[in-house]
């Protein structure tokens, strides 16, 4: 079975299985592209953020 | 040449060609023809007094306005009895630790430069809106804001006798001023109120480059500048004569990690301070910024393709005019 008659099947073929793919999909790219981009933030600027030099100044108990 | 005009031009021509004399035919004819399409009917808009009248109202109304918006006559020199030290050595661009486009607050410089503020410059100048708990997770812990803020007493109340009464302040408290109102500033101060350092960067031309550049730059008055008893000189400041002495020495405060408190380091340090205290949401910002650039060029870049992708047969279709099969019929 080729690629596109099993997407056919899995995704398009009913529209309720469509919709809640697409929510499912914006859900995850959601959250994918605010790790992915705030994993740059960080390493961009690393060693600035309050996360990076709070180990100097917080009390562990 | 005439094949390309429609049979209706050339009946028209004709009949106005037939009533002039012989030798006039064929120019008349020609002229007619080719103006035939183009030639306005009646006179033009552009020449009419209509728009003789419009286009003088436009100008003198847009000079008005001009005149009454900026109080000169456009286009027109003046001379002005000013120096250019008036308006203050314009600052350096220096390169702050946020100067770039992907750039977070150094938030190491934020925390000393916190304490700066509060050893040197709170002597004098409020920070209004700027609350104990904004410093939460930005330059210190909960726990040592909340340790800072129960040295200050603040007033509270009423309570149930209706008497206010004084209690140690709250991480949701705003931070102290130096004295209670503007009048007690002035008075302490020769008449010079020292402004609120909340949005001092925004509020000032040049901004952080400004604001190092006035904490650095006290020297000595130039020759032939006279500056008064309780005045200072910084070429940064405009007009030269600037109330506020220069307060930064080295050594002045001890930062707790180590950093040498120079002059130009503690000038750093309370700037990027009040660069964060001017704009909080700065980090955040920025973090938002690159999101937003990918997904919109990515949608930008999807439109393109799309509108290409749509207009791609229509731009590349070909009209072709068959003429119907004429030959052996009379016209």
């Amino acid at each position: 079975m080729s690629f596109a008659s099993t997407a056919y099947n899995a995704v398009f073929r009913r529209n309720s299985v469509f919709v809640g793919s697409v929510f499912l999909g914006a859900f995850a790219f959601g959250i994918g592209f605010d790790v992915g981009v705030t994993k740059f933030y960080d390493y961009w600027n690393k060693g600035k953020q309050w996360k990076d030099i709070r180990h100097r100044y917080v009390q562990e108990e | 040449m005439l094949s390309r005009l429609s049979a209706g031009a050339l009946k028209k021509a004709a009949s106005a060609g037939t009533s002039r004399s012989s030798s006039l035919f064929n120019g008349a004819r020609s002229a007619s023809v080719r103006f035939a399409s183009t030639k306005a009917s009646a006179e033009s808009f552009i020449a009419s007094r209509t728009a003789l009248v419009t286009a003088s109202a436009v100008a003198v109304g847009s000079v008005a306005w001009y005149t009454h918006l900026y109080g000169s006559l456009p286009f027109l020199g003046e001379v002005h009895a000013s120096h250019l030290s008036d308006e203050g050595l314009h600052p350096v661009a220096y390169p702050w630790s946020h100067k770039g486009l992907l750039d977070t607050f150094d938030h190491a410089s934020i925390r000393r430069g916190y304490q700066v503020y509060r050893e040197v410059c709170a002597a004098c100048h409020s920070l209004d809106r700027i609350a104990w708990r904004n410093l939460v997770g930005v330059s210190h812990t909960a726990d040592e804001v909340r340790a800072m803020a129960e040295e200050v007493e603040y007033t509270d109340g009423p309570n149930d006798q209706g008497e206010m009464f004084q209690r140690p302040g709250k991480l949701s408290d705003y931070m102290p001023g130096p004295y209670p109102n503007e009048e007690a500033a002035r008075a302490s101060n020769g008449g010079a109120m020292p402004p609120d350092l909340s949005l001092i960067i925004k509020a000032r031309h040049g901004g952080a480059d400004y604001l190092f550049s006035l904490l650095t730059g006290y020297i000595d008055p130039p020759a032939g500048v006279e500056i008064r008893e309780g005045m200072n000189y910084n070429p940064y400041f405009p007009g030269g004569a600037i109330s506020m002495p220069r307060v930064l020495f080295d050594g002045l405060v001890e930062y707790d990690d180590g950093t040498p408190a120079t002059t130009s380091q503690m000038a750093k340090d309370v700037t990027t301070f009040l660069s964060w205290a001017a704009e909080p949401e700065h980090d955040e910002r920025k973090k938002y910024g690159i999101k937003a650039v990918i997904i919109f060029s990515t949608l930008f870049a999807l439109s393109v393709y799309i509108k290409r992708f749509k207009w791609g047969p229509i731009k590349n279709r070909r009209i072709l005019y068959n003429p119907p099969d004429t030959t052996g019929k009379s016209h």
